[in-house]
């Protein structure tokens, strides 16, 4: 058989369903997107009309920067919120005794739920009248606490903040956890030998070291939060309720593309996913490459 | 360190890390308790424990809200996809990592180029593509897709691992006269085995857990899988919380098991690949 038989029959099955399904598509997205649209029917060339259509024309203009804000919003709360509690757990959970394992397991195991089912799963405990949640805050008298906290447009951002840094907290210790058993001993005893207080040996030893995690931790969480869908979906409907006030890129994509994109819904929904796409890929390089020089001054 | 901390702080780290142990564990007790109580109990008392408990609601939500039916599509369409994704990216792999010939190298550029791209950027272009290939609506559509989607990793972490296989191995066989094709599937395959299974079950997870695409693509309740077809649940059965408890459960315990049962085939999966 030829050679170049043996290579066909090799590397033509992944190719094509590559092709057809991954790169076609993707190339297409960008092509859609300087198109003037009318319903399937490409009407010429548009160039960034498009584009500029989504930052201008009503409604789009307001709730494409109320969702960037809000994805804003969410990965910074959840960096602070997580990467804070997951370096704290898996400092202290460096040294602990028994039970290490079972608690590194517990905190990791909302990880492995499905981000839906995480969300239906709280809309119903924080259910106003039949959520567990409020009934527990009652049972312990704090009833001005019991309050309708996915319904108020103040506390459902925050709070789907919080249950995505309960489903995700477990990822930040376990790679935290990882680095800290990767410190060599002998620095931790050195900068107790040269009179540093814990404190100092953390903020001076330890938190440097960890710069490689903290870095991997950021813009994977980075990445996940500007993608967030299911989650939010789950909690907050496609228009992330109550009025707007939880949603997100990822539910106005998906709005403009299949449920409100009138006859310019391709063009436009295109548009918007190639800036999307721009604006996390090309954000996600700047912090690796950053986190990368960082770490080469540590070496 | 330890033992130089003062006996209320002490006390205080075991505090802190158990209560939270029960705020990590707890709502998805409280998930699993309620599944196996009637309504009525639920809606009075939320936080009760399950004294009489039934599989009522599993029932209902198996049969009536045909969860059997979107656990059958999910594992037609994960396994499918997860298989052919494999196959595929198994034998494209081969010839990228021990084979010498022209374009070899843009070729492994344009397969690692996927892994960097999200699938969601393409989503309307694909659901316009499934339309003029009629599958819209189609689990062969989906399985399609989905199979694409795992190829740029496949590739990424199949073509390591025959790269570390020894060049000695095909050399003796093919002076023995052994076939290309042979020399794949009777020596190198079997040799990489471990990191198949690995990259299976990288691949499944993700895939068991997709929303958007079958949110845009399915369009009837015989062709969900289980995540649309646990929105379109939570849509019909907002009263019946007993059932929507028990749907979410049916939606998590397959991972659950499958960690439990793959957690040494992950780790074999990986060494395996770190000691060669």
């Amino acid at each position: 058989m030829p050679r170049w038989r043996v290579l066909a029959v090799f590397l033509l099955p992944a190719l094509l369903l590559y092709s057809v399904f991954m790169i076609y598509p993707l190339v297409s997205a960008l092509d859609y997107s300087f198109f003037k649209w009318r319903g399937i029917r490409q009407m010429g060339f548009a160039g960034l009309d498009n584009y500029r259509d989504l930052l201008s024309i009503y409604p789009y203009d307001q709730q494409l920067w109320r969702a960037f804000a809000h994805n804003a919003l969410f990965f910074v709360g959840t960096m602070v919120i997580q990467n804070t509690v997951g370096l704290l757990f898996a400092l202290l959970l460096f040294q602990y005794g028994r039970g290490r394992r079972f608690l590194q397991a517990a905190f990791t195991t909302p990880y492995l739920v499905d981000p839906l089912v995480v969300g239906y799963l709280w809309s119903l405990l924080l259910n106003p009248t039949f959520g567990p949640v409020n009934a527990l805050l009652e049972a312990v008298g704090l009833d001005s606490w019991a309050l309708p906290w996915l319904g108020d447009t103040r506390t459902a951002l925050p709070i789907v903040i919080l249950v995505n840094a309960w489903q995700w907290v477990g990822f930040p210790m376990l790679l935290f956890s990882a680095a800290l058993a990767g410190i060599p001993a002998e620095y931790h005893e050195a900068a107790r030998v040269d009179g540093a207080s814990a404190w100092q040996a953390f903020r001076r030893v330890t938190l440097p070291l960890l710069t490689p995690a903290i870095g991997v931790v950021s813009v994977l969480t980075f990445i996940g939060n500007f993608n967030a869908f299911g989650l939010v979906y789950a909690m907050a409907g496609s228009t992330g309720s109550p009025a707007g006030s939880t949603d997100v890129l990822g539910l106005l994509f998906y709005r403009v593309a299949f449920v409100e994109g009138g006859v310019e819904a391709i063009g436009r929904s295109s548009a918007l996913a190639v800036l999307m796409f721009v604006f996390i890929f090309g954000v996600s390089l700047l912090a690796t490459s950053y986190f990368r020089r960082r770490e080469r001054r540590l070496v | 360190m330890t033992s130089a901390r003062r006996a209320p702080g002490r006390v205080a780290v075991h505090l802190l890390l158990w209560g939270y142990a029960v705020v990590a564990l707890l709502p998805l007790v409280v998930m699993l308790f309620n599944s196996l109580r009637p309504t009525s109990e639920i809606f009075t008392a939320p936080l009760g424990l399950p004294t009489s408990p039934t599989l009522d609601s599993y029932l209902r939500v198996w049969t009536d809200a045909s969860f059997s039916t979107y656990f059958l599509n999910s594992l037609i369409v994960t396994c499918g996809a997860v298989l052919l994704g494999t196959v595929v990216s198994a034998l494209a792999a081969y010839p990228l990592a021990r084979y010498d010939f022209f374009g070899n190298r843009v070729l492994g550029a344009y397969f690692l180029a996927g892994l960097m791209l999200p699938i969601r950027l393409g989503l309307v272009p694909i659901f316009y593509l499934m339309d003029s290939m009629g599958l819209i609506d189609s689990l062969l559509g989906l399985t399609l897709l989905y199979a694409a989607s795992g190829v740029p990793f496949c590739i990424f972490v199949l073509s390591a691992f025959y790269r570390s296989l020894p060049g000695e191995l095909d050399e003796a066989a093919r002076l023995d006269g052994a076939g290309e094709f042979r020399i794949f599937g009777q020596i190198m395959l079997p040799l990489v085995r471990p990191a198949l299974a690995s990259v299976m079950l990288f691949q499944f997870v993700p895939l068991w857990h997709e929303f958007l695409y079958p949110l845009v693509l399915l369009r009837s309740d015989e062709k969900f899988t289980i995540p649309r077809g646990l929105s379109q649940f939570f849509g019909e059965y907002t009263t019946d919380w007993s059932a929507l408890f028990a749907g979410l459960v049916l939606a998590t315990a397959p991972l659950f098991v499958l960690f439990v049962l793959a957690t040494k085939q992950i780790i074999a999966g990986l060494t395996a690949g770190m000691s060669k």
